[in-house]
């Protein structure tokens, strides 16, 4: 599962629009489920994957059944009532299928258009933004929806900006904002972007900090982060917290807590969008 | 470049299943062919025997070809524009579907109903003319020729105005004013039927295949220059 973050406006939507073949691209170039995106491959590009939009575009008037053969005799699957059947189990909505969608919950129209998505068995699945607007409670089913896709090999282009959404789902992810900023997986991109640091908390300020983290093993630098707290810059945390730890014993510091930062995929994001404000102010 | 029968047929199935659940569509459908009978029922049912000489002169059924022009306007006008107001043009778009397709699908949706109002209104006005007209009326109003060209330019004027309807459809972005600026642009072929019915223009065989001719060519062009007006990216996109 691929995840392409940006803010709002960064060019999502228009990235996938594009790779989807609604848009013509005004230069570069790409392979789409392994087909040159040419005009004169839309076709057989849309043929074989399937793009959810933010916005889940169901004929309100029609029921769940009636949206989804329509669909079904669009992508001209073979033997529509058992992909429907199925489309409609793998989003547990196999007991609605006669329910007008007009007076489904936006959390379940989601589930159909997901549905509607994966008739065609596609290749390629582009979701473009499939929780925004969802309480949590239905983010997450949509979210379990994903990850079941996932397991059963699917390969799914989520757009999002939900950074825990894409830190939950994704196995590699790609930051934009209106250029491509970064690409890699999320350790990767930590890896890249911040040195490993290694937080201390004590129960008192030690007197000494300096004396007691000076010249550790694998201690690169320190810093005070509050009172009784501190952030050291290693460059192997396996050698350097045993030997912070064997130090603030030696140092009869009463420790509450040493271990790694972690920094999220928001730290990330963050450094990146902030580091692309920066350079145009 | 081949057309899918499945696809074409997907969208108009789908279509006559949103029109039957569409109950301004169904109401503004019924309300153009009232208007078309109930007038001229009136003025007919009202004519004594002695009227019946002058009508012999005019060609008054053909004042009912209008329906074919107007009434599939008001689909087809929505066809395009009203799927891009739901929201629900962007995912048919991302399916094979092509646009001609597409567009083929939609007008065989608005044809066939409109086909079936006028035909059907048509026939319950020849019968409510024999049943209750004076004696003489029926006869000097119901011709063959008339008819004859009932029948043949209904369907010819109902797909010149699908593809007119259709066409400005897919260059605006609100249903209502497509459905207005539709009609409008309707007005022009329903002034010259009226003034064939009221023999200001004169009804000859030479001007009726001439007119089944160029409705025919505009009929088959219609289908191609519409496919040429639907840009995909401007109505998925708004831009342009």
């Amino acid at each position: 599962m691929f995840g392409f973050l940006g803010p709002n406006g960064a060019g999502k939507t228009t990235t996938v629009r594009t790779l989807g073949t609604l848009l013509d691209p005004t230069s570069g170039s790409a392979t789409v489920a392994g087909f040159p995106l040419t005009p004169e491959n839309g076709v057989e590009i849309r043929r074989r994957i399937a793009i959810m939009p933010e916005s889940p575009g169901l004929y309100l008037r029609l029921s769940i059944l009636e949206n989804l053969e329509c669909f079904a005799d669009l992508y001209e699957v073979s033997d529509p009532r058992r992909r429907i059947d199925l489309a409609l189990r793998a989003v547990n909505l196999a007991d609605r299928a006669q329910d007008a969608c007009g007076t489904l919950s936006k959390g379940l129209r989601q589930r159909v258009a997901l549905a509607r998505a994966l008739l065609s068995e596609p290749e390629v699945l582009f979701l473009d933004e499939p929780t925004v607007g969802l309480d949590p409670v239905a983010a997450r089913e949509v979210h379990e929806l994903i990850l079941g896709l996932r397991e059963r090999g699917v390969t799914i282009f989520l757009t999002t900006h939900r950074l825990e959404e894409a830190e939950r789902l994704c196995d590699r992810v790609a930051i934009l904002n209106t250029t491509l900023r970064t690409i890699g997986r999320p350790d990767e991109l930590r890896a890249q972007l911040f040195s490993t640091e290694v937080t201390v908390r004590t129960l008192v300020a030690l007197s000494e900090p300096g004396r007691v983290f000076a010249g550790l093993p694998a201690v690169d630098d320190w810093h005070e982060d509050g009172p009784a707290n501190y952030r050291l810059t290693v460059s192997e945390s396996a050698v350097a917290v045993p030997a912070v730890t064997r130090a603030l014993v030696a140092a009869g510091a009463d420790v509450l807590s040493i271990g790694e930062k972690q920094h999220s995929l928001e730290d990330v994001y963050l450094e990146l969008i902030d580091d692309a404000g920066a350079g145009r102010a | 470049m081949s057309v899918s029968v499945r696809r074409v047929r997907a969208i108009f199935r789908k279509e006559l299943r949103e029109y039957r659940h569409n109950r301004s569509l169904i109401v503004g459908m019924a309300i153009l062919p009232l208007v078309f009978i109930i007038q001229p029922l009136i003025a007919v049912l009202g004519l004594t025997a002695t009227a019946s000489s002058p009508l012999g002169d005019e060609h008054v059924l053909l004042y009912m070809l209008g329906i074919p022009i107007l009434v599939p306007v008001i689909v087809a006008a929505s066809a395009v524009a009203g799927e891009r107001q739901q929201g629900t043009l962007e995912p048919a778009l991302t399916t094979p579907i092509r646009r001609d397709e597409f567009l083929l699908g939609k007008a065989l949706a608005a044809f066939l109903p409109s086909l079936a109002i006028a035909y059907a209104v048509y026939a319950v006005f020849l019968v409510l003319v024999v049943l209750f007209a004076q004696e003489g009326i029926a006869f000097a109003l119901i011709r063959g020729p008339d008819l004859l060209a009932q029948v043949l330019f209904t369907p010819l004027l109902a797909a010149w105005s699908i593809w007119v309807g259709i066409a400005v459809s897919t260059r605006s972005s609100d249903a209502r004013v497509a459905q207005q600026v539709g009609l409008l642009v309707s007005v022009p072929p329903v002034v010259v039927v009226v003034l064939i019915a009221l023999n200001v223009i004169t009804a000859t065989l030479g001007l009726a295949l001439g007119c089944a001719a160029l409705l025919l060519v505009l009929d088959v062009l219609g289908w191609r220059i519409t496919s040429r007006l639907f840009d995909r990216e401007r109505l998925v996109t708004g831009t342009r």
